[in-house]
């Protein structure tokens, strides 16, 4: 049972002057088992706050708190929060030359496990989580994310979910750029995993569409660096109708007060 | 991305960096706007942002060492090379002194000696230095690896050239090579220079790669500490043909390499592969001319080097020429240096001059800088602590070219070389990484 807790968090890109703050004070709990989505218009600071949890070095907090089951986050390093559970799929992977695909899956789930993993049946989870995602079995011997389509880096950020087993999925727009059978698959290895019952899902989309597919417990509609509105599933069947607009014209407002 | 450039590393570039470091691999330098309308351009005809690129558009070439002229270090050729820890090989005279071959040849190969005078050595492609000159003058012949046309070897032919740290007085006398691999077409063939052992040694290289043929030189410089190492390589590409050249300098005090291609028909293909690593006062210098003459030929060249210590110094030089008949050419060529510590310095100076514009497409990207943040903040992301996460991505950096050499066990003991040299490394988890 894992719950990640963000409360009042500010975080601010650039130095000095250059300065600027993305995210505004948001407030979010995560539990084991559920599934938020987060839905707000580009440039809102959805991305700004998946790398903020995991750690990346861009990002400033300049106020508030993330904790996972009371540990204090933001006193990790980044690959610190990833061995107490937390995991970020990315919405750009980054291609590592030279690393293999192999390689970097038994290095990493070497490094979450604290030991090596039984060789014979890593091996067999491998093939078989590949499998599930249509991954053909030659990918793990290419180098990580090297030359992949948009597709397959989102099939390898998910294979890494399913065999890294983390107590927080962070999900950033894991949804841009698939086609339908892409998404569906995708989907599909996302909902393994909730269906095991363990994982806290944190699905950060700008669109719907992925929606039909991960069903969420709780939508939260991110603009200008908060949450600003929350509800269930029937939340998200409002954006899809009506779009962003009426929540932007309204921080606009409030912004130019 | 932020290796790229912005580490007050000191980083020569005949290129404007906004047009080289683009995202990931760099910026494609895209077909000219304004073909050259003869061969006679100016250097720095197709320079980015007007620079000169001081290289030449005609190579002066000759067998005849004094046509040089005695090299001052002022020379475009030569002003990286340290010119006193060179000396020794432009000063050497002609010596009996060889290195200990130890061969393998598998069938269809055939090992010979000519000299001076046969038609082959009277025509291989000339020298383009001084030092080149009097390597092909010294040498007084060359030795030929023959390979059959239509041959297929089960296995690739290994020639280890061993310095022996001088004669029994003490003298070190330079040693003096001209190889030749003849390869007939439509040919399979893999040859490996192993070069390793203390020596002064200056081998000039020819591959004729025969019409259809398909090659593979690997040069690997793992010479002991304290050794010189000049040489010329040329490849002739036949109609058709592949060629593909490794070039791994790891050992060694200073080692100056100049490897060039021209095209002998149309439809040819050249693939120029280097990894290095510098340390503490090591002088590499890898300078590259591909020369597109005719038509439908393709070159790609990848260059990848790292450098740590005090005094590591790396040089690279990459010249592409894309003459007026070389229509249908596509070009490719990339140099990264990683810097491991401060006091190590990376020139890399890539050069594309184009002459017509009816070609598929000509880039270049270079780029030195420190690790890539964004690579470690993906590993570390997945639970890697960040020192593992550094020795992946530097040996993945190597793994990347070495992995192009196609011989398992050759590749398993320059990765375990490398492995070596990595660990060496003192506090790797100390170095800075940039952060965007």
């Amino acid at each position: 049972m894992s719950v990640l807790e963000i409360r009042d968090l500010h975080v601010s890109v650039g130095e000095g002057d250059d300065a600027k703050e993305i995210l505004r004070g948001v407030d979010l709990t995560v539990r084991s088992g559920e599934t938020h989505a987060i839905m707000g218009p580009n440039g809102s600071g959805k991305s700004t706050l998946a790398y903020s949890i995991a750690g990346h070095p861009k990002y400033t907090i300049t106020g508030g708190t993330v904790t996972l089951d009371g540990e204090d986050v933001l006193e990790m390093s980044v690959d610190e929060r990833a061995r107490a559970g937390l995991f970020l799929a990315m919405q750009y992977p980054v291609e590592v030359p030279g690393v293999s695909v192999s390689n970097f899956l038994r290095t990493a789930a070497t490094a979450i496990k604290g030991e090596a993993p039984k060789l014979r049946t890593w091996v067999k989870d491998v093939k078989s989580e590949m499998e599930l995602l249509e991954m053909n079995p030659a990918f793990a011997e290419r180098n990580v994310n090297e030359g992949f389509s948009g597709g397959e880096k989102k099939r390898h950020e998910i294979l890494q979910m399913r065999l890294l087993k983390p107590g927080i999925a962070i999900l950033d727009e894991t949804d841009s750029g698939l086609d339908v059978d892409a998404l569906r698959i995708v989907s599909e290895g996302v909902n393994r995993s909730r269906e095991e019952g363990q994982v806290g899902v944190l699905l950060i989309t700008h669109y719907t569409r992925i929606l039909r597919y991960i069903k969420p417990d709780f939508v939260h509609v991110f603009v200008n660096g908060k949450v600003v509105e929350e509800g269930g599933p029937e939340l998200a069947e409002k954006l899809e109708n009506e779009g962003y607009a009426a929540y932007v014209k309204g921080s606009q407002e409030v912004a130019s007060a | 991305m932020t290796d790229q450039n912005t580490t007050g590393l000191t980083t020569e570039s005949a290129v404007l960096a906004g047009e080289l470091f683009g995202e990931g691999v760099g910026t494609q330098a895209g077909p000219p706007t304004t073909p050259a309308d003869s061969t006679a351009v100016a250097p720095g005809a197709h320079s980015h942002g007007g620079t000169p690129t001081g290289s030449p558009a005609e190579r002066f070439t000759s067998t005849d060492p004094d046509a040089f002229g005695v090299p001052t270090g002022r020379e475009e050729t030569w002003r990286f090379t340290p010119m006193k820890r060179i000396k020794p090989l432009l000063d050497g005279a002609a010596s009996d002194a060889r290195v200990t071959w130890t061969t393998d040849l598998p069938e269809g190969v055939e090992l010979t000696r000519v000299d001076a005078g046969d038609p082959l050595v009277k025509g291989l492609p000339e020298p383009v230095d001084r030092l080149a000159a009097l390597t092909r003058q010294n040498s007084d012949g060359a030795d030929v690896v023959r390979v059959a046309k239509e041959a297929q070897l089960d296995r690739p032919v290994t020639l280890g050239l061993a310095g022996t740290g001088g004669d029994s007085a003490g003298e070190m006398p330079v040693v003096w090579g001209q190889l030749v691999v003849e390869v007939g077409a439509f040919a399979k063939a893999t040859v490996v220079l192993d070069h390793s052992g203390l020596a002064k040694y200056s081998g000039g290289v020819t591959v004729l790669v025969g019409d259809g043929a398909q090659v593979t030189l690997v040069s690997v410089q793992e010479w002991a500490p304290g050794a010189v190492h000049g040489g010329q390589y040329d490849a002739v590409v036949g109609r058709d043909a592949t060629f593909k050249q490794v070039v791994v300098t790891l050992g060694g005090d200073l080692v100056r390499l100049v490897s060039n291609v021209q095209y002998a028909g149309p439809g040819g293909s050249a693939e120029l592969f280097g990894v290095y690593f510098s340390d503490e006062t090591q002088h590499q210098e890898h300078r590259l001319w591909v020369d597109h003459a005719v038509p439908n030929c393709t070159s790609n060249v990848l260059y990848k080097g790292a450098l740590q210590g005090e005094g590591a110094r790396t040089v690279w030089i990459g010249d592409v020429r894309i003459r007026p008949a070389a229509t249908g050419t596509e070009t490719y060529e990339l140099n990264r240096n990683l810097v491991l510590t401060d006091g190590a310095r990376a020139d890399s100076v890539p050069n594309l001059e184009i002459e017509t514009g009816e070609i598929v497409g000509a880039g270049h990207a270079s780029a030195t800088g420190r690790f890539d943040d964004e690579q470690l903040f993906y590993l570390c992301s997945r639970g890697i602590d960040a020192e593992t996460a550094r020795r992946l991505v530097v040996r993945g950096f190597f793994a990347d070219v070495v992995q192009h050499i196609g011989v398992d066990a050759l590749q398993d003991r320059l990765m375990a070389t490398i492995d070596a040299r990595l660990g060496a490394l003192p506090a790797l988890d100390e170095q800075p990484v940039e952060v965007a």
